[in-house]
């Protein structure tokens, strides 16, 4: 055989081991990667914390406490009459994120809301603003007395979190 | 498949040099190491010999003085380092006891803090400089580009820095800023959750921020690097916006523009002094004295002030995700003015027109960031709209039609004819221009 066809004979070789050298590096380069990205995510122990309860008894009509739950403040409200009223009386044509009132409470006078503007994630204040619930200072986003929407930067309702009663004065939250 | 192999194909015998050594201009011991690791004669070119047009104004020094800062940055955050404790029940409490126990802790605390207001100080002068004199035009569009690049970093790297004391501004700065990622569409809040490591800013935040703000600040230098090479390749731009043809025109770097660039160190040194002895907290904001408390957000949340006019422009939008997207805009626009314009001449100097909109463009940068740091009601809305507008205006509109349509005005044909023209009154600059 001429020295030529020995010289191809050869490079096809090499190009196969590049690339079977190639596809088994990728793999390994994916295999490897995964665990650097996910290390970040939270951990087992963070995961851990995901539920506590809270005693309601002491909250009276129109009162309000915060709780921290995974990091996070929860508002938990005892509304009068008027703020369910108006609550439940609003035109959902009006909302930028339409949801009748009674799709966000399990009792209508306990309102459960994470206190976490969903604009950029400052935590509003009780009280204030033009809807009569919350304004959160950071961008000027305005929440009524069912935790919804109603002005300002923030795209959506104050998230309801995941909870149930136990019992009639408890709430077990996540 | 690949048949360029000329090793494998002909059997032609070429003579290698694997061994390089030699070449060098010294003698002696320098002489010896420069032959085999030629870092002297590098210095000897690129740093003695070097030649720079002979018309740079102290403009032209903020380069070296940001290399000052970034070293200065350095060597106090690695000792603040030594004494900082990374995480949520011991960083605030540790911090104090940087200024209130360890041996001259304040004065280097409060170094580091104020080198990064003066760092951003200089790279604002730094990037108007280029604007002005048009030194983001052909062939030097990479060094801008680079540029840009380092500007992310920076705020980057001062973002996470901030985080760090764990006052309430450091947290509510965290809190919000990493949020911003929470506007990217179906995916944001899974970035925003594995960024914190927890379901808000927490203890995993500050140890991660941590360590990214040391290994970014050590990537800022890595790309310093590029940027000097990329310097030593296209040349020093100028007030004419010429370049140099001959020695008539240029001086050597040492000692001509040393001395000149020490001179302007010590100036920006002094002003830093100052500043850091006699109103250190000046530039910073007292509600990052108070411990972060996640259940209360401070009434008025600002960022650092070197942030406030891209603050301002996230804020003028009323929709979140659109805000943000304005937000990143803006910085990238600057990244793609060498595109946007058009215009062959470099210098402001001779483009009439467009030198009024620069300077409209500096204005509206200081409105912006003054909007950006009042509460977000009312008129400010309105100025910070309008700032906006003018910003973006300012890169996608004027840019490529000012350049287009502009009557550039006479120039000479040489920086030493265009010192002569400025002799001559032909020419109007200011002093300092
Ligand atoms: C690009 C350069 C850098 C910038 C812009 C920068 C910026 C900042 C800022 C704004 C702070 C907060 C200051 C305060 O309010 O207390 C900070 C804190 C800190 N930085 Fe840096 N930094 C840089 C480089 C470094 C480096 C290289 C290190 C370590 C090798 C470092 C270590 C620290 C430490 C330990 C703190 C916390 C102590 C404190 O709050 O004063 N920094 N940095
Ligand atoms: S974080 Fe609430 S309005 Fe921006």
């Amino acid at each position: 055989m001429s020295e030529n066809n020995n010289n191809s004979d050869k490079k096809n070789r090499r190009d196969f081991l590049t690339v079977v050298t190639t596809a088994v590096g990728a793999v390994g380069v994916g295999a490897a990667v995964w665990p650097l990205i996910n290390q970040m995510n939270p951990d087992s122990s963070v995961k851990a914390l995901a539920s506590i309860e809270v005693d309601l008894s002491k909250i009276k009509e129109g009162q309000e406490i915060t709780v921290l739950w995974r990091g996070k403040p929860v508002f938990i409200k005892n509304r009068t009459k008027q703020e369910i009223a108006n609550a439940e009386k609003v035109d959902l044509k009006e909302l930028k994120d339409p949801q009748h009132d009674n799709k966000r409470v399990k009792k209508s006078e306990w309102l459960v809301l994470v206190g976490v503007c969903t604009h950029l994630g400052c935590v509003p204040i009780s009280g204030k603003g033009d809807y009569g619930g919350w304004f959160c200072p950071c961008h000027g986003s305005h929440y009524d007395s069912s935790g919804r929407i109603r002005k300002g930067p923030a795209p959506t309702n104050l998230e309801v979190p995941t909870y149930e009663f136990v019992g009639d004065n408890k709430i077990k939250l996540g | 498949m690949s048949g360029q192999d000329s090793n494998l194909n002909n059997n032609e015998i070429r003579p290698v040099h694997t061994n390089k050594v030699g070449g060098s201009p010294f003698k002696g011991v320098v002489g010896w190491i420069d032959n085999r690791l030629p870092i002297f004669r590098i210095f000897k070119y690129e740093y003695l010999d070097f030649q720079v047009p002979k018309n740079l104004s102290y403009l032209w020094s903020l380069g070296g003085i940001l290399m000052i800062c970034l070293i200065f940055l350095i060597v106090t955050g690695l000792v603040l380092g030594m004494h900082y404790k990374p995480s949520s029940s011991e960083a605030f409490v540790s911090v104090e006891k940087i200024m209130r126990d360890v041996n001259y802790g304040w004065l280097l605390r409060y170094a580091h803090m104020n080198f990064a207001s003066f760092f951003f100080i200089a790279v604002y002068i730094h990037i108007f400089r280029g604007l002005y004199y048009g030194s983001y035009k052909e062939p030097r569009q990479l060094m801008w580009l680079i540029g840009i690049i380092i500007f992310f970093m920076m705020m980057a790297t001062a973002f996470l820095g901030y985080t760090l004391p764990w006052g309430q501004m450091s947290y509510w700065g965290a809190t919000v800023i990493t949020n911003l990622f929470s506007a990217v569409p179906l995916v944001g809040n899974t970035i925003v959750t594995w960024l914190w490591g927890d379901y808000a800013v927490g203890d995993s935040t500050l140890n991660r921020f941590y360590v990214l703000h040391w290994f970014l600040a050590f990537g800022i230098l890595g790309i310093v690097i590029f940027h000097v090479i990329a310097l030593h390749i296209v040349g020093s731009n100028n007030p004419s916006g010429i370049e140099p043809a001959d020695t008539r025109d240029t001086v050597s770097f040492a000692p001509f523009t040393t001395s000149k660039d020490l001179f302007a160190m010590l100036i920006f040194l002094l002003a830093f002094v100052l500043i850091t002895m006699f109103a250190p907290n000046y530039l910073g904001h007292p509600d990052n004295y108070i411990p972060a408390d996640p259940l209360i957000t401070p009434a008025h949340i600002v960022p650092e002030w070197y942030f406030l006019p891209f603050y301002a422009i996230l804020r003028s939008i009323p929709d979140k995700l659109l805000g943000v997207i304005a937000m990143v805009s803006s910085t990238v626009v600057l990244g793609l003015l060498p595109w946007l314009d058009l215009s062959k001449v470099r210098s402001s100097v001779f483009r009439p027109i467009w030198k009024q909109f620069v300077f409209l463009f500096v204005l509206d940068f200081f409105i912006l960031m003054y909007v950006g740091g009042m509460p977000a009601e009312g008129i400010y809305v309105l100025i910070a709209r309008v700032g906006t507008v003018y910003w973006f205006l300012f890169f996608l509109i004027i840019a490529p039609l000012v350049s287009l349509t502009e009557k550039t005005l006479p120039m000479p044909n040489s920086i030493h004819e265009y010192e002569n023209w400025k002799k001559q009154g032909r020419i109007k600059t200011l002093k300092i221009f």
